[in-house]
């Protein structure tokens, strides 16, 4: 066993580093408060390769493993937490048509996807099907060649500016097993898109509500086999809680780093503030925390990497802790800057409102207790913990 | 290989009748702390401390790495070697050269530090197996600052010079370098084989991409040492110590410009 990053790990893990230093954290504030979608940022990270982190080479990826792929996003996400999680929903998507979709679909969308020239969002939410995302009510019904979609899907992240969704809808009973995934162009006629959602964090990427009416799609471009959406759209997920937590686990390092250099600095009754213990200790808590939840998110990656029987479980405990800590970790360096972590001079605010998100989206941190509670109840279950 | 050498020939041949330049460019690298590095020196003095310091290569080598990629991309170049001089260390920055788009590497391996004069007849020596046409280095190395491998090498080889390049164009079968020196620019037209060093303002090096990164760690990296090139790099400088700069004195506020005036005067004495 060897915990340490690999050579080509740590050549990754540069390069997403200085990537993220200078073409995303000078601009992060500035994107927040305009809420500007970095498009242009994005293919700039497609050309690195960071848009196509898990998919094999022959669809134009980077066939690197999930371990990888954090190690990568976790030193992006340190420089802006909303344009890197979008690029992870985006490779997330991804990995979706390139595991299951058909030759000539991949052939069409792959190299361009791949590349970061175009985007992908993924559409699983409905306004009635949130947690319970088994029972989506959009239809895809079967006509001699190819689809017909009518429904809506809610919370879309970067919706209105991709070029193509891959989205779950129903083409059979009820429950999971009716579900099928497909790919949609994103300007297919009968698609109109909300107005963008005024949200708490993740501002500078837009979240719309999309509403598709008698949109025909062709039938290639069904994404694996009917019934088999929901299973699709789980399994992106499994590598997709990895992002997001990882995504958390960043910016809290940029948000210890920044608080950190701050107790170095600001004086108060006579003395930095960095000498009063109570800080010291709350500085010693949150990097305990934090260099646990890293480990937690890449023991979780390894696991997806190895197709671990357990990996379903391992991701959602990874997301759920990660999750929690980045929140807390940004939430308490918010405090160590007392009224500046408040205000906008400052990224502290910023940490704050972009992961809390990542405890809700992807499956709710309360979701993802009920999967490994669920898994906890099974007769061999301690096995699993060992 | 001699197979594949006398292809290579025949192809350079081939080129050469069709008015395609075959140049060969040679880039020297170095392995210094990271630019983003806060150094600190050791408390003996005798030297800065490199324990679990970040390493890199060396800003103003790396533009130098570029321009030589350019020139290739360009159709201007046929083949771009990197070399460096270090421990077993230094093969990284050479793996970030080979990403960033030169061809091949060579590490001459010593556990010496090499001093510029070493550095220059051990690049020297490889010039003369290389044949290169043109040896593009950084202006300096960031670690010491020395600012003299380039010019020693061109002395050395009795090779024409560009310092401090800001713009090179290859002209008429010779190169125009276009120098930044004390209030403005000047340009020389160097005969090849030529010695450019790099200044800040000649590129902007570009991002080694994952799929260069893996693409680099097939091409071919050779490693051979100062006995190969048979050059004695025993120092010759006695470093007598390092020490960090004094730490700047907090400042006053002055409450009016003559009391400003007064300081300047009788406490600075900058002015009279
Ligand atoms: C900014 C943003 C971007 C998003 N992007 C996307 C996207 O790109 N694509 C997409 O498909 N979706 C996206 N979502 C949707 C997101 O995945 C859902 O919001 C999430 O799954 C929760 O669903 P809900 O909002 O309907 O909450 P609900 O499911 O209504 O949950 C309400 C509360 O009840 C709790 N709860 C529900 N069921 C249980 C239970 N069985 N036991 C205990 N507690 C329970 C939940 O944890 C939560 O606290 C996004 C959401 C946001 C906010």
């Amino acid at each position: 066993m060897n915990f340490d990053l690999s050579e080509d790990q740590i050549v990754f893990q540069n390069l997403a580093k200085e990537f993220a230093a200078k073409e995303l954290a000078p601009f992060a504030a500035k994107w927040d408060s305009e809420s500007y979608f970095p498009k242009e940022v994005i293919e700039k990270a497609g050309e690195l390769g960071f848009c196509s982190l898990y998919v094999p080479e022959e669809d134009g990826g980077m066939n690197l493993g999930r371990l990888d792929a954090s190690i990568i996003i976790e030193q992006l996400s340190t420089g802006c937490t909303s344009t890197t999680a979008f690029i992870t929903i985006h490779n997330m998507a991804l990995w979706m048509l390139s595991k299951f979709g058909k030759e000539k679909l991949k052939k069409e969308w792959c190299p361009s996807l791949s590349s970061g020239k175009k985007l992908a969002s993924y559409c699983l939410t409905e306004s009635g099907a949130g947690s319970d995302a088994a029972s989506i009510k959009t239809t895809a019904k079967k006509t001699n060649d190819g689809y017909i979609i009518n429904g809506s899907k809610s919370f879309i992240s970067g919706s209105g500016e991709t070029d193509c969704l891959i989205l779950m809808a129903r083409t059979g009973k009820e429950g999971a097993g009716g579900i099928s995934c497909f790919l949609i162009p994103a300007n297919s006629k009968g698609i109109d898109y909300g107005k963008k959602e005024e949200k708490m964090g993740w501002k500078n990427q837009p979240t719309r509500i999309v509403n598709l009416t008698e949109v025909k799609v062709p039938k290639d471009n069904l994404i694996g086999e009917e019934g088999q959406g929901f299973k699709i759209a789980m399994q992106g997920l499994d590598g997709g809680r990895i992002n997001i937590a990882t995504c958390s686990i960043g910016t809290a390092q940029a948000a210890l780093s920044s608080a950190q250099q701050y107790m170095n600095e600001r004086e108060q009754f006579g003395k930095k503030i960095g000498e009063f213990q109570a800080l010291q200790f709350k500085l010693a808590d949150m990097t305990t925390e934090l260099v646990a939840a890293r480990h937690f998110v890449r023991l979780a990656a390894n696991k997806v990497d190895n197709n671990h029987p357990e990996a379903t479980t391992y991701s959602a405990m990874a997301k759920r802790f990660a999750t929690d800590v980045g929140f807390n970790v940004c939430n308490e360096a918010l405090q160590i800057f007392g009224g500046y972590g408040y205000i906008q001079e400052y990224p502290l605010e910023r940490y704050v409102r972009d992961v809390r998100v990542h405890q809700i989206l992807e499956g709710t941190n309360e979701i993802m207790r009920m999967i490994i509670g669920r898994r906890m109840m099974m007769e061999d279950a301690t096995n699993l913990v060992q | 290989m001699l197979y594949s050498a006398v292809i290579e020939y025949a192809l350079n041949l081939c080129l050469y009748y069709k008015g395609i330049i075959f140049m060969k460019v040679l880039v020297p690298i170095k392995r210094v702390v990271d630019y983003n590095v806060k150094v600190r020196a050791k408390s003996d003095e005798s030297g800065v401390d490199l324990a679990n310091v970040k390493m890199a290569i060396n800003p103003f080598c790396e533009i130098a790495v570029e321009e030589a990629v350019r020139l290739q991309e360009e159709g201007k170049a046929s083949e771009v070697i990197a070399v460096s001089i270090g421990t077993e260390a230094s093969q990284e920055q050479l793996r970030t050269a080979l990403a960033l788009g030169a061809d091949k590497a060579i590490l001459v391996q010593t556990e010496v530090e090499v001093e510029p004069l070493g550095v220059a007849k051990l690049l020297k020596a490889v010039v003369e197996k290389e044949n290169p046409d043109l040896i593009i280095l950084g202006k300096q190395a960031i670690d010491d600052d020395a600012n003299q491998t380039g010019q020693m090498l061109a002395a050395l080889l009795n090779y024409p010079q560009g310092t401090f390049a800001s713009e090179i164009e290859l002209k008429d079968g010779g190169i125009e370098v276009t120098r930044e020196v004390d209030g403005g620019l000047q340009t020389v037209s160097l005969s090849l084989p030529a010695i450019v060093t790099t200044d800040l303002r000649l590129n902007e090096p570009r991002y080694a991409s994952l799929p260069n990164i893996m693409k680099a760690k097939k091409k071919p990296l050779d490693v051979i040492t100062t006995e190969d090139l048979n050059v004695d790099v025993m120092p010759r400088l006695n470093t007598l110590k390092v020490s960090p700069p004094p730490e700047r004195a907090s400042g006053v506020i002055v409450e009016t410009v003559d009391e400003l005036v007064d300081k300047l005067k009788n406490e600075a004495k900058v002015i009279t």
